[in-house]
């Protein structure tokens, strides 16, 4: 009888499990988008749990926002999600904006002619920043090719934003209560005029550019397969973890505060929110990695449609700055949201009347997206990771700040 | 087939063979030039020995050439598909950076990781650079041009060739690092999984030509374009794609670059080499690409004969070196366009349909076999209008579905 229990176990001792392997993937990885570093348990390719370690890039943005003047945060915020820096400005001037106006005291508003500017450059910063996403992404799934198709047409759009403001990735350029005047755009000049040419010219070769990358990349069947079914985030996990914009859009929840908390001057505007649906012939999910890749394909199509609209309007006469003396809000606190390409980018502000803030909070929808990641990730494979990460467009500027 | 192995094994090593072609030119060419005396006492086992060192010499010099075209080549054609113009400033349209790489290469530090299998992690590259040179010896470049006419050369190609997965895991193993091991590990499963793909499309030729001997599967193409093998029958038109396809996956290029993907596992097996040693790999990389692919030329598509019978229009060396480099810029074409599979992709797409469709070739190929005993023109115009009608239905069929693209999706608010 001993010697059965013995043999017995010998077969318990030996499992069919091998040893998990911890893996750290980062912080210098060339595809984890910046620093972010991964611990993951690997089970041979099988991902056991992915915990994403963030932090490699903080800057202390909200310390630093404590000491400083209103107007000097603005290159701060350019330092959060550098690829889309102008809806960074934005978001924040919007906030101030807001905090500034709860004052009655003081008459203040935004110039006509400042609104239009700062939606067209917003709208020409998102299909920049979307066709970084689109451009990574192929190159994370394997395809090289297409990340220098998108930098082609995204190097056009980095020329638009240095002739209006003089920078190509931190522009500095949304001012609180307008827009910057360093390169001066004179209503109904020549400048003007060649400028909404060039961005006209733009748009024409861009948008059928779109659908060849549709066809370049979206309908090709490797990367349908590879990102199809993929990572499913339903509806009710994206709203639990705070997914937005696009992330959110393609777990199929209909929601974008351009549309309906319309702020600046969206309202104006006639544009479609793409929501992602499922699509059985071709095998997507809603939720998937696929879906949210897609959305922002067809939102660089919106934003197309949202500048030829300003362009076919006109820019408004007039200044393109309100007429303040001091950035000094009144007492109180504010939190104001914006559509920014990654989702919505939230600035909670805490305002005793000085000129500087007392306390400045962003709200990075790329933070909460990435807290998805664990979740999404269990049970997959290494190259899903790359997927994931790829999917929900993630820039580590705005999650560590 | 007994006959097969009964013959010399090696006939590198025979020198009683009178038609040893060292020997003949020891004979036809050094010995009328040399003086009476000395061409009397003329040693000719020697003699024969060094043509052929001196023959080897040209022939190890002359390929590690080959990568440093590929490698320049592959930069070009990679920056004409990307808009841009590559490498321009080293010579003349940039016709010398990989030689200023492989300069750079040679100079930089030859890093060995410390707690890594020092040995191993040395031996490495050479094997693989061994093996993928190796395998040259058994490739018809022309009528004459052929290191050594192997009466098994296709199996000699296919046992040295599958040497390299483990000069792969060697390397991954011995850097002490996961992610190489994941690389190599990858790589192993890769290339033995595809090996029998690979072999079995060999095997449909193989079972046609009735032989394993590369000039032979060449001689018997010799009639124009229909004669050459991937026409002679519809199941080695089908082993043809099978056959490129599992080589692509061999030479570890996109989409099946899965051991070496950068955007996963830094660079796989090879992510803790550096200097000369990185080169090595670098270099047997683009080799064992113009291998596969010039062993593709000649088993399917007509290695060194020309497109019409008794015209040399694409024929002999030259042609040869078209129809490979052809081959190569489809891999190259293919690489920097298409995205990469999952593992479990590229091994669904391995055992659950290139295995099978194989065995149904290697089935079919028996069969067309004992219907056509000869290679008359029968043969060939059945098996080329069975292929026209194939396509023309496969295109029907499966061209709607390929062509599908996505509508946007807009919500209805």
């Amino acid at each position: 009888m001993e010697s059965t229990q013995q043999t017995e176990s010998k077969i318990i001792e030996l499992k069919p499990f091998t040893d998990e392997m911890i893996v750290n993937m980062g912080p210098q990885h060339p595809s984890t988008h910046g620093v972010l570093r991964l611990e993951l348990r690997l089970d041979g390719e099988i991902v056991r749990e992915a915990i994403p370690h963030i932090g490699y890039l903080h800057r202390c943005f909200e310390k630093h926002s404590e000491n400083l003047s209103y107007p000097q945060i603005i290159p701060f915020t350019d330092r959060m999600d550098y690829v889309a820096a102008m809806n960074q400005n934005w978001g924040f001037c919007l906030a101030v904006e807001k905090l500034m106006a709860a004052d009655e005291t003081k008459e203040f508003a935004v110039p006509e002619r400042a609104e239009y500017l700062r939606v067209l450059i917003c709208e020409l910063n998102r299909i920049a920043s979307h066709l970084l996403s689109f451009g990574t992404y192929g190159m994370d799934i394997g395809a090289f090719t297409p990340f220098l198709y998108a930098f082609r047409d995204r190097e056009r759009l980095l020329l638009l934003f240095e002739k209006i403001c003089g920078a190509r990735l931190t522009y500095n350029y949304i001012r609180i209560g307008g827009v910057s005047e360093i390169i001066p755009l004179e209503p109904g000049s020549i400048a003007e005029q060649n400028y909404l040419d060039e961005i006209e010219g733009f748009l024409d070769y861009f948008e059928p550019k779109i659908d060849e990358f549709n066809d370049l990349l979206t309908a090709n069947s490797i990367f349908s397969e590879r990102t199809m079914r993929v990572a499913v985030m339903p509806a009710e996990m994206a709203i639990s973890y705070g997914a937005t914009g696009p992330n959110l859009r393609g777990s199929g929840i209909d929601w974008d505060l351009r549309r309906d908390e319309p702020y600046s001057i969206y309202d104006r505007f006639d544009f479609d929110v793409p929501v992602a649906k499922d699509i059985p012939e071709l095998g997507a999910v809603v939720g998937d990695c696929w879906s949210r890749y897609k959305i922002r394909m067809d939102e660089m199509k919106e934003s197309v449609k949202i500048v030829r609209q300003i362009l076919a309007e006109g820019l408004p006469d007039g200044p393109v700055m309100a007429d303040l003396k001091a950035v000094r809000p009144p007492k109180g606190e504010i939190y104001f949201r914006s559509e920014a390409p990654r989702g919505e980018l939230g600035f909670y502000i805490v305002s005793d009347g000085t000129p500087k803030p007392v306390r400045v909070k962003g709200r990075s929808p790329c933070f909460s997206a990435l807290s998805a990641l664990q979740e999404l990730s269990r049970g997959l494979m290494v190259a899903d990771i790359i997927a994931i990460i790829g999917s929900i467009d993630i820039v580590m500027g705005e999650v560590d700040r | 087939m007994p006959e097969i192995f009964s013959e010399s094994f090696l006939p590198i090593i025979n020198l009683q063979d009178s038609s040893n072609w060292a020997t003949d030119f020891v004979q036809d060419v050094i010995i009328p030039r040399l003086p009476e005396a000395a061409a009397a006492h003329f040693p000719m086992e020697l003699g024969t020995v060094l043509v052929m060192l001196a023959f080897a010499g040209i022939f190890v010099a002359a390929v590690p050439l080959l990568p440093l075209v590929l490698v320049l080549a592959e930069r070009k054609v990679a920056a004409r598909f990307q808009n841009r113009t590559g490498p321009m400033r080293v010579g003349p349209w940039g016709t010398l950076q990989t030689l200023a790489d492989g300069v750079k290469l040679i100079f930089k530090e030859d890093y060995i990781p410390p707690q890594g299998d020092k040995v191993l992690f040395m031996l490495a590259p050479y094997v693989i650079f061994a093996c993928s040179f190796a395998v040259f010896a058994a490739i018809p470049f022309g009528q004459d041009i052929l290191v050594s006419d192997f009466n098994i050369g296709i199996f000699y190609i296919m046992a040295i060739s599958s040497v390299i997965v483990m000069g792969v895991i060697m390397a991954g193993w011995s850097s002490n690092s996961k992610w190489s091991l994941l690389g190599s590990l990858r790589s192993a499963a890769q290339i033995v999984s595809y090996e029998i793909p690979l072999g079995l499309s060999i095997l449909t030729v193989v079972m046609l030509v009735e032989s394993l001997s590369m000039s032979e599967i060449v001689d018997k193409q010799s009639g124009g374009i229909f004669t050459w093998l991937i026409f002679r029958s519809p199941f080695t038109f089908i082993a043809f794609f099978i056959f490129f396809i599992s080589s692509i996956a061999e030479v570890n290029r996109t989409p099946f670059d899965l051991p070496e993907a950068e955007s996963e596992i830094v660079a796989g097996f090879h992510t803790e080499y550096s200097g000369m040693r990185f080169a090595l790999f670098f270099i047997a990389e683009y080799a064992n690409m113009f291998a596969v692919s010039a062993i593709g030329v000649t088993l399917f598509l007509g290695g060194w004969q020309g497109v019409l019978p008794g015209f040399d229009f694409l024929g002999g060396f030259p042609g040869f070196v078209i129809k490979t480099l052809a081959l190569v810029f489809l891999m190259m074409w293919i690489r920097w366009t298409l995205p990469r599979l999952r593992v479990d992709q590229l091994m669904n797409l391995c055992w659950k349909y290139f295995i099978p469709i194989s065995f149904f070739n290697i089935l079919g190929t028996g069969i067309w076999g004992l219907i056509f005993e000869n290679d008359d023109v029968w043969s060939i115009g059945i098996s080329c209008a069975i292929i026209y009608v194939g396509l023309i239905s496969a295109y029907a069929v499966a061209g709607k579905t390929l062509a599908r693209k996505p509508e946007p999706q807009v919500s209805s608010a």
